[in-house]
């Protein structure tokens, strides 16, 4: 890739006249040696899978094999059904779209992992239901797909993406900024304005910690999964609005990068730390090792 | 660049809830198959670190079993993979053990056939990677994202020159290769990390050395050959 930072990525774009997605699927066939055609068509599956997985998780059954989570999504869904939720319809959708993608993946359904399978709700919740809203094309949303890549290619070079090295912010807080940027995107925000959303997205999940209870992804993944589904819609509405990010989003990578360097073990997916430590924490873990000693 | 382009950042397409603990466990599987060279009657699989701690909640026993079946990572079967496995013949026994020093995430295999037994030692990194660290005894240290040779033979002088030789005839570009040996002049593995992939040709003529023993092909996203 001809970029490192965003600063670079939204230049280039300018530059180029083009867009952070259509920007993007011309570098990976171009880093690749695959057609532009090739690489869309294996984004557009991943889309297909993603609706798929919405689907799955707002009208079936998904309890999580250790039995600790399920049927949040429904929840979500149907309270929507019979009352005015207090966030709208429309975001309360993003919320239940993210959950239902967070609980196939729990219940051991097909996901794709954006970045991470922890944080595989979020994109999927923030597109589907945007998508359903503003009657956009698979086309755009594949496009889209693209400029949240970039993203997070840039956020995953210079800083990290799995909970065991950075803690949540770098699995649950790259997704939402990789979330924002794109529908700032996909709403016909400039490449600036959606570098802008990237950066004020990631301030909100700063130092956040990866604790799963029992050690397993669910507890307090997918609920983050909910929240980073509606806090990137808002990101991408401060951007459009013109608000920015006055520390740089490349320099909010970088603090990430630094928080999650002097992050304790403890607080990084190990299960020895936060939730996972607390009292009902440490009962639910002792109940599994029950269950584990099948062997 | 640690994350080379796009699909690395979106993507796998991968059966939940975990990419290291559940797509890579299915991935390690599928290693262990094709290091065995066919599927095993009997397969004793033992998880140590966090494998160990929270292989049931997240399906790592399922996810090996699928890879033992030669399921992909993204196979919806994994679900049901253990009862597959035992409709298919296969004997699974789980456990789990102490590894001090090793990675958090490490699994070993014996799977029998026969009177035949192979071991594989594995560990899930991280994102659906994964690394190899021994084959039937031997240390090795390959990632399995490439088309990979398991060549048995004996410790006999000039055995590295025949086995490259025939490899860069066909025109194979070695990425990374090591070679062990129990004891001078005894049983050796070496492994050939290739950027292309093997033909049965090539393998055959691998074969046909008088020192080689056996020739194995890991090739996880390719199609099967053994």
């Amino acid at each position: 890739m001809r970029f490192s930072t965003l600063a670079e990525l939204s230049a280039q774009c300018r530059e180029a006249s083009k867009t952070l997605g259509r920007y993007m699927i011309e570098e990976q066939a171009r880093e690749s040696g695959k057609s532009e055609d090739e690489v869309f068509g294996q984004m557009a599956s991943y889309y297909g899978i993603m609706k798929e997985a919405v689907r799955r998780g707002t009208t079936e059954e998904t309890k999580s094999r250790s039995g600790l989570t399920g049927g949040d999504a429904k929840r979500v869904m149907a309270y929507r059904g019979s009352d005015e939720p207090s966030l709208g319809g429309d975001a309360s959708a993003a919320m239940a779209y993210a959950l239902a993608v967070s609980e196939v993946n729990a219940s051991m359904g097909r996901i794709i992992a954006t970045p991470t399978a922890g944080s595989c709700g979020i994109i999927p919740g923030v597109f589907v239901s945007s998508q359903e809203r503003f009657g956009w094309s698979d086309e755009q949303m594949v496009e889209g797909l693209f400029a949240a890549g970039a993203i997070g290619y840039v956020i995953a070079n210079r800083s990290f993406i799995s909970g065991a090295e950075g803690g949540c912010q770098a699995e649950v807080g790259s997704a939402v900024g990789m979330a924002a940027g794109a529908l700032t995107e996909l709403r016909g925000g400039t490449p600036e304005q959606a570098v802008h959303a990237v950066g004020l997205a990631l301030k909100n999940s700063l130092g956040l910690i990866c604790d799963p209870v029992g050690g397993l992804v669910e507890i307090p993944c997918i609920v983050r999964n909910g929240f980073g589904a509606v806090t990137a819609l808002a990101a991408a509405d401060m951007a459009l609005a013109g608000v920015r990010s006055v520390i740089p989003s490349d320099e909010v990578i970088g603090v990430m990068k630094d928080i999650g360097a002097s992050m304790p073990e403890a607080h990084r997916e190990t299960a020895k730390g936060g939730l996972a430590q607390t009292p009902t924490g440490r009962a639910i873990l002792s109940e599994l090792r029950g269950k584990g000693g099948r062997s | 660049m640690r994350f080379k382009d796009v699909f690395s950042i979106m993507g796998p397409s991968m059966i939940g809830p975990s990419s290291s603990h559940t797509a890579g466990a299915a991935r390690l599987g599928m290693a262990a198959r094709q290091a065995s060279g066919e599927q095993p009657d009997e397969a004793e699989i033992i998880f140590s670190g966090s494998f160990a701690e929270t292989y049931v909640g997240h399906g790592t026993d399922l996810a090996v079993a699928a890879g033992l079946l030669g399921f992909a990572p993204d196979d919806e079967r994994i679900r049901d993979a253990i009862a597959l496995a035992e409709a298919a013949g296969m004997r699974l026994r789980f456990g789990t053990e102490l590894r001090p020093g090793g990675h958090p995430n490490t699994v070993r295999f014996a799977l029998r056939k026969g009177g035949r037994e192979a071991t594989m030692i594995g560990c899930s990194i991280g994102g659906g990677n994964v690394e190899i660290v021994g084959v039937d005894g031997f240390d090795v240290k390959f990632s399995a994202d490439c088309p990979t040779l398991l060549i048995d033979h004996r410790d006999v002088a000039g055995t590295i020159a025949a086995l490259t030789e025939i490899v860069g005839e066909a025109g194979i570009n070695i990425r990374a290769m090591e070679v062990d040996r129990q004891s001078r002049s005894g049983r050796a593995l070496t492994v050939m990390e290739l950027d292309d992939d093997a033909s049965p040709a090539v393998m055959d003529r691998l074969a046909e050395l008088a020192q080689v023993e056996r020739v194995r092909l890991i090739d996880l996203d390719g199609e099967e050959r053994t």
